[in-house]
Order: C-alpha cells, then structure tokens, then sequence
C-alpha cells in the first residue's frame, strides 16, 4: 500500500531536478557589465553596433568577458568593475550623444543557463539598493491645459463657419463662448456639435454656449496624459543612463519609477521632478504699450491674456492664452551657437504637425514676437520672446534669448526629453543605499539558514528517520519556491525573504501533522505500513484546510497590499502552494522508497 | 523522543470560563491601550520622511538632534537605531515642502559636520498614499477575516466559522495592544505580518475543528464537551510542535533579521503565542457556547447508517 507508482518517482525526481537547475542561477552572483541603450528614437539596436562595440574595445585593448544583445540594448560583460568604468568611458565617447552607456550588473551565470530562461531571482531595490518614485499625475491641470488648447479650435470652427462670436473664455472645466443673439448662438451650437465632436455642448443662457469635454474624451485624454507622462519620464531615465529601470503607470493617475543601482540619487530626483513643461504662445502685441502693461501690473489684464513679468531678460511681457505648440512638438534639440553673432541658441526640430503649425503662424505674424514659456509648478516663466524675422518653414527653429551656453544646454536637454503632459509630483520616495542592501540580503540568508537548521535540527532528533524525511522535503521545498521565483522573474524583497523564512517554519506543519498521526495510528496498534498509510491519508483534509485558509490571508494581501506587503504575499502564497508538494509527495516518496518494500516492516524509526 | 503522551483528554472545556474571563480581559486591557496610547503608526502611515544615516564613529542622537534644529528643522526627531554609528532622522509632513530637496539639504547640513556620514535610506511618502495604505490595510483585514469564515462555514458550520473568526480577532487585537504598550513601531511589514498571522492562527482552528468532526463521526455517544477535550488533547502535541518549529524561524529573524525584520518577528511570536491559546481555549468553548451538536455534522451519514 506504501508504493509509488514508478512514474510518480520519475515525475517528483524530474520536479527535484528541475528545481535544482532553475535555482542555480542564484548561487553565482553577479558581474559588472556595461550597457548600452538607445538614448533617442533614431538610434537602433543592431548587428553592426555590436559589432562597433566590439572592435572599439578590442583596438583600446579593453579586456572583455562576452558581448551579447537583445531587443533594446547591447550588454558587454567585464570582469572586474575597474575594467567596467573605463569601458563605460571609452564607449560614451566613441558612440556619441545617441546611445546612453549604463554600468550594470549582469548575473555571472553560465550563459547556456539563461538560454533556457535559467536566471537568478530578480532583486527589489531594498536588496540591490536604488531609487523608487510614485509620481501622482495632477489631471486637473491637464485638463486646464488641454481645454486651454481647444479654445483654438472654437475659434477655428466658428470662423469656418463664418459664424461671428463675442469672445470664447475657460471657466471651471468649460469653455464657454459668447455670442451677439440668440439667432448666432444657435447657428453656433449646431456647428460647434458637427465639429467638435468629442464636446457636450449646451446653452447657458440667450447669449451664451458651454462646452464641456464628454466622458469618454475626458477618459482618453487622462490616459494619453499618463502615457505621455510615462513616456517623457522614460526618456528623461535614458539621459540619466540607467541600467533596467521600471517606469510604469499605476492605477489611473500615477507613475511608479524603479531606478535600481543609482547612486547619484539628487541628480536623478531633479532630472525626474523637474514637472516643466513648454508652450509657444504670440506676444499680445495690440496691448503691449505703456498704459496696458501699467495696467496690467495692477491686476487689469486684457482678456485672453496672461501677465509675465518674471521674464529671463527682465522686461515684462503680455502673451496671448492661446497655445500654439507644446513640447510635444518637439523632436529633437540641442545647444549651440549662432554661426553668424556667435551667441549661445537652442536649435529646436518639429515634428510634421509642429512645422506645419509653426510655419502658419510664422508667415501670419512676421514682425510679432513669439514667447516660449516654461511651466514649472504651475508658475510659468519665459524663457525667451524671440521676434518672427520670417516665416519658419520645415520645422528647424533657432530660439536666441539670453542664453549662457549652459542655460542653453539645459534648455535643450529639457525640450529633448520631452515635455510632461501634466505635472507630476513625488508622493513616495524609498532611496536605500548600496550597502543596505547587501546588509539586508545577508540578513535575510541569515534568518532563514538559522531557522532552517533549527527545524532541521529538532525535526530529526524527535522524529527520526521520518523526520530526516521531513527535513529533506522542507529543503525540497526551499529549492521549489526559489526555483519558482527565478522562473517568475517576481521581485524579491526583504519581506520576500520573510516570507520563504515564514514559509519554511509553516510547511513543517503539513509534516509534524503527518508524523503525528503516524505515531497515533502505531499507538492504536496498527501495523507501520497501515499506520504510514493512514496517517498521510488522514492529514491530508487537515492539510489542505490549513493551506486554503493561509492562502486566502495570502491573496488578501496580494490585491490590497502594496509595495513591502504585495512582495511578501506573493511569497507566501507561491511557498503555500510549494508547500503542499514537498510536504506530502516528496516526503511521502521517500518514505516509500525505504518502508514501501519491506513486507514484514514490524518497526519504523519515529 | 515525545515530549506528549497524554493517557487521559484533558477536561479543556471545564476550564473555558475561567479561560475566557482571562481572554475577556486581556483583549479589555489590548483595546483600551489601543485607544489611550494608540499606535506607534510608521512614516508609511502617517506620512513623512525618514534618513538612515551610518556615521563611521559611534554618534550621540542628541547632538545630532541639537544640529538639525539649529538648522531650521524644529520637528525632527532622531535617535539611533540598531547600533551606536547609526542614526535615524524622522521629519514630519510640512505643506508646501517639496520632499525632493529635503532629504539633500538634511544630508548636506549634517555631511557639514561628520563629512564621511554615509546614507543608507529615506523614505519620504506623501499624505495621500499614507491614508490609502491605513484603507487599503483595514479592507485588506475584512476580506481576509470574509474569506476565512465563508471558507470554513463551508467546509464545517456556520458556528466554526463564527467561533475561528472571533478566535482571531482575539488575537490580532492583543498584537496591536501590545504593539499600543510598547509603543513599537507598526509599519507596513508589521501590518503584513499581523495578516499572515490572521491565516496562520486559523490553521490551528481548523485543526482542531478536523479532529471534532472527526470524533463526532467515531464517538457516538460522547457529549460534545468530552469530544472537544478529546479532539484538542489529540492535536495537543502537534499544535505545540508546529508552534514551536515556526517560532524556531520566526527566533532566527528576531536575532539575525536586523532592524526592519524585528517588529515583524515580534508580531509574529505574538500571534503564535496567543493564536495557540486562543483556538484552544477561545475557539472551541465558543463553539461549545454557540450549542454545535452532533447532527451538525453527521446530516449526510445519518441516512446511511440507519439503512445499514
């Protein structure tokens, strides 16, 4: 009765085996590597870059231990982090301003190991240290912005209508627009339904039309913020160089970012936390005489107007709501001088839809000045208000200002990386250094080695044979759920390790209960074979009532915890579900394998 | 080697009132700390931001204390934190303070003095995910105490899932009193910990609920309080060899853990102390009380057996 079928041993040595080989990866550690990304959209990852790589190490004689490549970067490992840094230097200067070249770690494991996905349990940041950033999304300022923008197009429909209007205004999450009667009103609404579709539009009173944004325009217009806001921040982390940062939404109006290994943790926080972003607006060149802009330092500011006093060169200016670009125009930029004044400029390249806006407007407004405000915590500041010479026609701009060649620099770097849709603000930050994160693997280890051998230790004086049983299927255990981690590629933190050391004293229950009933069936007089058998028979429902209720604890806290808690259920419940395999098959197949034969078994070590 | 080998069931149930008065009191005693002195709620909670510095010579948390105020930080609090050359500096929320700049300027005014201090950890969190994370723990805490009852009244009667639940609240209210006494600090991973224990202390409900069914079927014309002194005097040496081996690990984390694993453990060893005592002593009288019988359980056999 005590005998497994031989597949059965086949199945549970093949478990065992392949336990073994998935956790291997983690006992080789890591090395220093270098990684090379792409740091805009026109860089591509290739071949021939590789190969680029490769020769350029080679003819410096910089010793290499493997290059290798996937989707988005070329990874070269070295074989000490001296090597790694004088790599990464020599790298950036020949591959120039397009590739970003990061200092990695790359697990040391053999190669043929991550070939069949073999690879070593994906650290969170409390155990490789690094920064982490929730970023909240300020939608209503978005919003602000995006309605601030259709206002143009009011404009536009309106005039295409040839439908005249008193004056379009922003009030409260509307745009309302006046007219001179009723007749024109509604004339209006009916073409302002036809062409803005995605508008509610409704009367507020004989004069007077409200638009209000429909639920479903709100709801895409709130996901293409956040994705644009991931996206932005995704090419501010290439600027910075980074090795595998994790930059994701979160809920409906946040950003999580992971920077692993970042030491430099002011330099990452200024770059991500800088929430500016551009917007070109026309100087309001009819009002800015003496008497309005006098005026307009009392508070008396012409309608559809804002005031700037804060300007870079000093003179204050009045520019007009309407936005013409935004920084998501922009395609590229870069800092340099003026071929003929020698002054420091930012030269600026549009995309297809910014050129062509931007060619209208400068062939409209030859002789007006064009501001370029920085948007910084909702505090606009212009950065220049250059005068149109000519029309701009092909997307290539040269913004003069008072620039230093380095505000020149900065600005373009800000204008390269893309504005944000919507600020952003950093509502949690966890930095840990390097060496608390070593410290907290070591604690971790420590914690679960000691109490492992404790058990170990207890479990085979008291019950013997079968407990040395018991003890090997709780190893078998340990071995399943780390192999498991690494397949799942699921972070392990800190409480993570908690969790296996958790694991590791509540799977022996599943065996104590077992050894238990074993003693109990020999105590009634039953043979040992019959005892064995009863005993994993009947601790079996117990077993199995004691796991669901664990595992609904753990799925609790896997849909309502976060961060800590999240990476310490997931453990849990993946070392529940390892749990009732080891404890039941594996220390049950071996006692098979030593009582399950012998026919006249008249004594069992327990 | 056994350490139970107990001839006679122990008569568990002649002692449930005393037991229960004692319980009775110590949850009395675990809820009015709870409300007097509240708990030591974590900068997860509460919002904040907190510094781990590592000096490379032992520091006086006073002094450090004295720099930080001179400096302008009027509310900081610092003291050390595992070992004499580490220090943990806690700011609360301020309105209109970028969180950004604040762990920098903190960092440079103390680098000022000790040049080589080095930086371990900060953590700064914003106030809206502070009240999430105190929603989030309380809804986390209902549906697990849901799932768990709606599981057992499932797979036993409604009156275990009763009796395991109030058995567990029990317990989780005396963690929190003691955490409420001692003013230890309630973090994330101590929340954490208080929920496994939640799954953790049913178990040994659930146990001992098995073995009453069990007698109920074997035993029949045992009273039910003979049945319910059998069933816990049965599972008496698995319930405390199980205990014991968890707490073996849970001992490893207290000692070798360090500071972040410390409460956890400690939450942990309070609930295997008091989860034991509760499902014996706790669980199985309120189910005594609560009037289970033997035809709670045995409705589908009965049939059977009067055929046969």
């Amino acid at each position: 009765m005590n005998r497994y079928s031989r597949w059965k041993y086949i199945f549970i040595l093949a478990a065992l085996v392949l336990g073994a080989l998935y956790s291997a990866p983690n006992l080789f550690g890591e090395a220093p590597a270098v990684q090379i990304s792409p740091a805009n959209s026109v860089a591509q990852v290739n071949a021939a870059l590789m190969d680029g790589v490769e020769n350029t190490l080679k003819k410096e004689q910089i010793p290499y231990v493997g290059v290798s490549m996937d989707a988005n970067s070329v990874k070269v490992r070295l074989s000490d982090t001296e090597v790694q840094l004088k790599a990464r230097d020599l790298l950036q200067k020949s591959l120039g301003e397009g590739w970003s070249v990061a200092l990695n770690l790359l697990p040391a494991s053999p190669q043929w190991m991550a070939k069949i996905g073999a690879l070593p349990m994906f650290l969170g940041l409390d155990l490789r240290g690094g920064v982490y950033f929730l970023m909240q999304v300020d939608m209503g300022s978005a919003l602000n912005k995006q309605l601030d923008r259709r206002m143009g197009d009011v404009r536009q429909v309106l005039r295409d209508a040839k439908v005249p209007m008193a004056g379009v205004a922003h009030e409260g999450g509307n745009l309302v627009v006046k007219f001179k009667d009723g007749d024109t009103r509604t004339q209006a609404a009916e073409e302002l339904r036809k062409g803005m579709r995605d508008m509610v539009v409704t009367s507020l009173d004989e004069t007077r039309l409200a638009l209000t944004p429909n639920p479903q325009a709100l709801k895409s217009f709130a996901d293409q913020a956040l994705q644009q806001n991931v996206l932005t921040l995704r090419n501010r982390v290439n600027e910075l160089g980074v090795a595998e940062p994790v930059i994701q939404q979160q809920g409906s109006d946040r950003v999580v970012v992971e920077l692993p290994g970042v030491q430099d943790t002011a330099k990452a926080k200024d770059i991500l936390g800088r929430t500016a972003s551009l917007e070109w607006h026309m100087v309001d060149e009819e009002h800015m005489d003496g008497p309005s802009l006098q005026a307009a330092e009392k508070g008396l500011i012409p309608p559809g107007d804002d005031y700037y006093q804060n300007n870079r060169d000093g003179r204050p200016l009045l520019i007009k709501k309407q936005i013409i670009l935004t920084g998501e125009n922009v395609s590229n930029a870069a800092g340099g001088f003026n071929s003929q004044t020698n002054e420091p400029v930012v030269n600026v390249g549009l995309d297809t839809r910014g050129a062509k806006i931007f060619g209208n407007v400068t062939r409209e407004n030859v002789g007006k000045r064009l501001a370029i405000l920085l948007i910084e915590k909702g505090k606009g500041e212009v950065v220049t208000a250059p005068v149109i010479h000519s029309a701009i026609e092909g997307g290539q701009v040269q913004i003069s200002g008072a620039f230093t060649i380095k505000t020149a620099n900065e600005t373009a770097l800000l204008l390269r990386a893309g504005a944000l849709a919507a600020p952003m603000e950093i509502i949690e930050e966890r930095t840990i250094g390097p060496s608390l994160g070593a410290d907290n693997i070591a604690k971790g280890v420590h914690s679960v080695l000691w109490g492992f051998v404790a058990i170990a230790l207890f479990m085979s004086v008291y019950y013997r044979v079968i407990g040395v049983f018991s003890t090997i299927a709780l190893a078998a255990n340990v071995l399943f759920l780390v192999a498991l981690l690494s397949l799942l590629q699921a972070t392990l933190t800190l409480p993570g390790i908690a969790a296996i050391a958790l694991t590791v004293g509540m799977a022996i229950d599943a065996n104590v209960l077992i050894n238990e009933r074993i003693r109990e069936e020999l105590r009634a007089g039953q043979t040992p074979q019959a005892a064995i058998f009863a005993g994993y028979e009947r601790a079996f429902a117990t077993i199995l009532d004691s796991n669901v209720t664990n595992f609904i604890a753990g799925m609790a806290l896997i849909a309502f915890g976060s961060g800590p808690v999240k990476g310490f259920a997931v453990v849990l419940c993946l070392g529940i579900l390892t749990s009732m395999f080891s404890a039941i098959l594996v220390s049950r197949a071996l006692v098979n394998l030593t009582y399950g034969r012998q026919r006249r078994l008249t004594k069992i070590a327990i | 080697m056994e350490f139970f080998r107990l001839k006679k069931d122990i008569p568990f149930m002649t002692y449930a009132r005393s037991t229960t008065i004692v319980s009775a009191i110590t949850f009395v005693l675990a809820v009015f700390f709870l409300i007097t002195r509240g708990l030591n709620l974590s900068v997860e909670f509460t919002g904040g931001t907190v510094i781990e510095l590592h000096y490379s010579a032992p520091v006086e948390s006073v002094k450090v204390q004295d720099t930080l105020i001179k400096a302008g930080y009027a509310d900081v609090q610092v003291q050390n934190f595992g070992t004499a050359s580490d220090i943990l500096v806690r700011l609360p929320l301020k309105q209109g303070e970028s969180s950004a700049q604040l762990s920098e300027k903190v960092l440079d005014t103390l680098r000022a003095n000790a040049p080589d201090t080095e930086m371990r950890r900060v953590e700064f969190i914003g106030p809206q995910v502070g009240h999430e994370l105190v929603s989030d723990g309380a809804i986390a805490l209902a549906l697990v105490c849901a799932g768990i009852m709606l599981y057992l009244a499932f797979r036993f009667e409604w009156r275990f899932a009763v009796a395991a639940i109030i058995a567990n609240m029990h317990d989780v209210v005396i963690i929190l009193g003691f955490f409420a006494f001692f003013r230890w600090e309630f973090s994330l991973t101590v929340l954490a910990a208080v929920l496994s224990v939640l799954g953790y202390s049913v178990n040994e409900s659930v146990v001992v609920f098995d073995r009453i069914r069990e007698n109920f079927r074997k035993f029949k014309k045992a009273s039910v309080a003979d049945i319910i002194n059998n069933a816990i005097t049965a599972t008496m040496s698995r319930t405390i060899i199980t205990h014991g081996c968890t707490q073996l690990v849970v001992t490893s984390m207290l000692f070798f853990g360090g500071e972040t694993l410390h409460n956890f453990a400690l939450a942990l060893t309070i609930g295997i102390l008091f989860g034991i005592y509760s499902s014996v002593l706790v669980s199985s009288p309120i189910v005594l009380w609560l009037g289970a019988t033997r035809a709670n359980f045995v409705k589908t056999d009965a049939p059977a057996q009067q055929q046969g």
